[in-house]
């Protein structure tokens, strides 16, 4: 018997696929398993086709298996979609009076789904709930677990629908007592008990959430647009609890331009959108950078171009926040790998951004928004928080300019503007100056989108100019000195190396992990701050190994252009952009062949 | 609504060392002395106030002033100033800029400010020209004018600011002009102490592009001493007299404002607790 098992459920949108799944993922992981699911659905509301799988086991999870170990199908065209993920010996689930498959290469079982809703239940949309208790009842979790999950699931309109919940438990029974005693178990998958893990289980956009909160972010503005909407949706409801305010806006140059004013009110501020709106922010973006003001914007990535696949995963967004808005605009961008890094890096981010006063582009994508994952609660833990280096007068509590967040830089520009009046923009050595916030006793300036002196005035003068961009950029050059760099995963002496970013990592790591026990020397790097890049850590990986694969889930090869036009580095690509999360095994065909 | 300052404040205090950069004779002078002369009278403390503009001649105005203040990108004076106002309700906000910036890049924003009837005070100063790019027609520009972009006369419709704004429900309308700074002061002060988004339209000539000046001189007339500011469909039918353009406070109502209501909810907010908040994904 096998601790771990990866199931897939085809059928139609609307009718329970998604949430049964979800319930099966919780009810699992609390349980004890470790747990990471993917999921499809179309961009309606209701029907077409959707998917959901889960991978289930004992030991940490990095990405989504390479094939189903079962595949339930809830209608025809499920089985006729999905039938070629599932493994050869693999289990498949049908309802015989939806359709008799072909399937010898897979151990069957027919479950009358629609009949026992329909007739045992007498309520059809039980569906879902006469799918689980039958899940439980061959593979596991107990039924208990599935219970309680759905009972909390479902607690609130337990008053308002006292049958319905009724009727649930009921689906669930019946749908275990058919399968205990009507079907002959011959497949290995069979869930046993295991050391229940301190853990939390999760999706991408509520580890954003939780991260923005921690990170004391105390404003948001956005406009709905799938898959960064949840955040927008959880935070609406959040952030007065902490003393927060938000801001539904028309538009997303709206959204950024409220978020820019909350910033340069002294809150940290974020927006959270996706490839539409994202382009729509551009000239917000170039304000930000100009004015020196923190700004975070999610970027939850789908596949484009234009509206593309509102629903579906893609890393296509890279080469363009890497230069979105007009003139050399400086901007920082970090890319979260997983669920935990989400609540970690969102940290990070509106930390870079109070630091280097410069705009943050935090780069999730579809396929990590909407993977639950169970993390270790160690993941969640509160972190420093860095403020943003403040202008305080000369004489003002007996000191100087204050200079206590502000990393050994030298903040005497400060001190000496101010006897002209205050120079916002002083320039430093590091290029980070002062900044004062709006308030009783605060020396006033004005941020202009126009080039200015250091006073912030309008200034056009080219060598004004000149001081001033080289100014603006030195904060990458500081940040690049200050932040952490990637480390290595995987041989040492390696001869193939592979560079990825985002969401790609676990596969990779898998890849990794799967290659070494065949005898192949792999090493990964996956810079998580894409802006600036580590320059000395990748010349030095790119160096130390024979071959770079750069696999990206994007047509053109984005992350592999940047590291071919900074380093000279001639990838092997591995592209992938059907709107789908790279599985291990492809990468690891990848490193394969290359060998 | 302002936060008054607890010193003696005149309006020198309220005017920064950048020199103007319009054209002799422009309307924005009249309108930036008006201004200088509101806050300083509304003891408006300037560490606890912002101006806010956009792109164009008339959005320099910042620069001129000794507050805080924002000069944005074209047409986004709005949504910032909203943000900030959401953000810090302490402050005074003043949003201002031109009539390209805020009937027509910008108009969608003027649409949900209304509704969301956000305490700040907007001053749009109107030449019927886009100056700063030397010429063109704006959607205040009457039909059939001649310009560098209408060189066959304009064939669009004008645009009626105040009718606008009384028909998205904008809860203090009133308008002014450059010429008359007494009484635009006047009406600043009252836009500024008015709970809720007031829209001050005024009329600015150009006088290097469009010199409106003199027939402004001659049709503006004020609002009739007995109008009803409260009567939505009177105020409205001064605004569509378009031949003497009225002069004054068209209309005023006292409603709930959305930064009032948000900061209501956060009365009893706590410390975050990243423990307990976690507890929801256990």
């Amino acid at each position: 018997m096998e601790n771990e098992v990866t199931i897939r459920i085809g059928g139609e949108s609307g009718e329970g696929t998604i949430s049964g799944g979800d319930i099966l993922a919780l009810a699992s992981a609390r349980w004890g398993y470790h747990v990471y699911t993917f999921r499809t659905f179309p961009a309606e509301i209701l029907g077409g086709p959707c998917l959901f799988q889960v991978r289930i086991g004992e030991h940490p999870i990095k990405s989504m298996g390479d094939y189903a170990d079962v595949l339930i199908c809830l209608n025809k065209e499920a089985y006729d979609r999905n039938i070629s993920e599932l493994r050869t010996g693999g289990v498949l689930i049908y309802d015989p009076a939806d359709f008799t498959p072909d399937a010898s290469d897979f151990i069957t079982y027919a479950i009358p789904f629609n009949e026992i809703a329909r007739k045992e239940v007498q309520l059809f949309q039980t569906k879902n709930m006469v799918m689980l208790g039958a899940i439980s009842g061959l593979f596991g979790p107990p039924l208990e677990a599935v219970v309680q999950v759905v009972e909390s699931r479902l607690s609130k309109s337990r008053k308002s629908n006292p049958i319905l919940m009724e009727k649930n438990m009921l689906a669930l029974e019946i749908a275990k007592k058919y399968v205990t005693e009507k079907l002959s178990k011959h497949d290995p998958y069979q869930l046993g008990p295991v050391e229940k893990g301190d853990r939390y289980v999760l999706n991408g956009n509520q580890a954003v959430v939780a991260g923005a909160l921690a990170a004391q972010c105390r404003f948001f503005a956005g406009y709905p647009i799938t898959p960064a909407s949840d955040i927008m949706e959880a935070l609406a409801k959040e952030l007065p609890a902490v003393g927060g305010t938000f801001l539904q806006a028309e538009d997303e140059m709206a959204a950024l331009a409220a978020v820019l004013g909350a910033s340069y009110g002294g809150k940290r501020a974020m927006t959270a959108t996706s490839g539409p709106g994202f382009s729509l922010m551009t000239e917000l973006i170039g304000l930000a950078s100009m004015t020196e003001l923190p700004v975070v914007i999610v970027d939850a990535q789908r596949a484009g171009p234009s509206t593309g696949m509102p629903t579906k995963m893609e890393q296509s967004d890279l080469s363009f926040a890497l230069s979105a808005g007009h003139g050399d605009t400086p901007r920082m961008i970090v890319a979260p790998a997983d669920v935990a890094d989400c609540y970690s890096l969102i940290i990070t981010a509106f930390n870079m951004a109070e630091r280097y006063q410069m705009p943050v582009l935090f780069l999730t994508d579809q396929g990590l928004t909407a993977r639950v994952e169970s993390v270790d609660r160690a993941a969640f833990k509160p972190m420093p928080i860095e403020e943003r280096m403040q202008f305080v007068e000369i004489g003002a509590n007996g000191s100087g300019s204050n200079s206590t967040s502000f990393n050994g830089h030298s903040t005497s520009a400060a001190a000496e503007a101010m006897a002209h009046s205050f120079a916002r923009y002083a320039y430093t050595a590091s290029g980070i100056s002062p900044i004062t916030t709006p308030g009783p006793g605060a020396v006033a300036y004005v941020a202009t989108g126009l080039e200015h002196d250091e006073h912030g005035h309008p200034d056009y003068e080219p060598e004004d100019h000149t001081a001033m961009m080289e100014k603006r950029f030195r904060k990458l050059d500081t940040a690049a000195s200050e932040l952490p760099g990637p480390p290595r995963y995987g041989d040492e002496d390696a001869d193939i190396g592979i560079i990825g970013w985002g969401s790609t990592e676990g596969a990779i790591q898998e890849a990794i992990d799967r290659a070494r026990t065949k005898g192949y020397k792999v090493v990964s790097l996956h810079p998580r701050i894409l802006s600036p890049l580590p320059d000395r850590t990748i010349r030095d990986f790119i160096r130390s190994v024979k071959k770079v694969i750069v696999p990206e889930c994007n047509y053109s090869g984005q992350l592999a252009n940047l590291l071919g036009a900074k380093y000279g580095l001639q990838a092997i690509r591995v592209n992938k952009f059907g709107g789908i999360p790279f599985t291990a095994g492809e990468i690891l065909r990848a490193i394969e062949e290359v060998s | 609504m302002v936060t008054e300052s607890t010193i003696v404040l005149t309006p020198k205090d309220f005017k920064s060392e950048v020199k103007p950069t319009w054209c002799p004779g422009c309307g924005d002078f009249g309108v930036l002395s008006a201004t200088y002369q509101s806050l300083a009278s509304l003891k408006v403390a300037p560490d606890e106030t912002v101006v806010v503009s956009g792109i164009g001649c008339s959005s320099r105005f910042p620069h001129f002033m000794k507050t805080f203040g924002f000069h944005t990108v074209h047409g986004r004076a709005l949504p910032l100033a909203q943000g900030l106002k959401m953000a810090r309700p302490d402050l005074n906000i003043v949003a201002l800029g031109g009539d390209g910036d805020f009937f027509s890049i910008g108009v969608g924003h003027l649409v949900h400010a209304a509704l969301r009837n956000i305490d700040i005070t907007a001053i749009v100063m109107d030449n019927e020209i886009y100056g700063l790019t030397k010429g063109q027609t704006s959607p205040t520009s009457p039909h059939g004018h001649v310009t560098k972009s209408t060189p066959y006369g304009l064939m669009a419709s004008q645009f009626n600011p105040i009718a606008t704004a009384l028909t998205l429900n904008v809860s203090f309308v009133a308008r002014g002009f450059s010429s008359k700074p007494k009484e635009m002061a006047a009406l600043i002060q009252q836009g500024m102490n008015h709970k809720g988004f007031a829209l001050i339209h005024v009329l600015s000539p150009c006088p290097t592009f469009y010199n409106t000046f003199d027939a402004w001189k001659a049709s503006v007339t004020p609002v009739p001493a007995d109008h009803d500011t409260s009567d939505r469909s009177k105020a409205l039918a001064l605004a569509m007299e378009t031949e003497h353009p009225y002069m004054g406070l068209f209309y005023k109502e006292e409603r709930p404002t959305m930064d009032h209501a948000a900061h209501e909810l956060v009365q009893n907010a706590k410390e975050f607790d990243i423990d307990k908040y976690m507890a929801r994904y256990a």
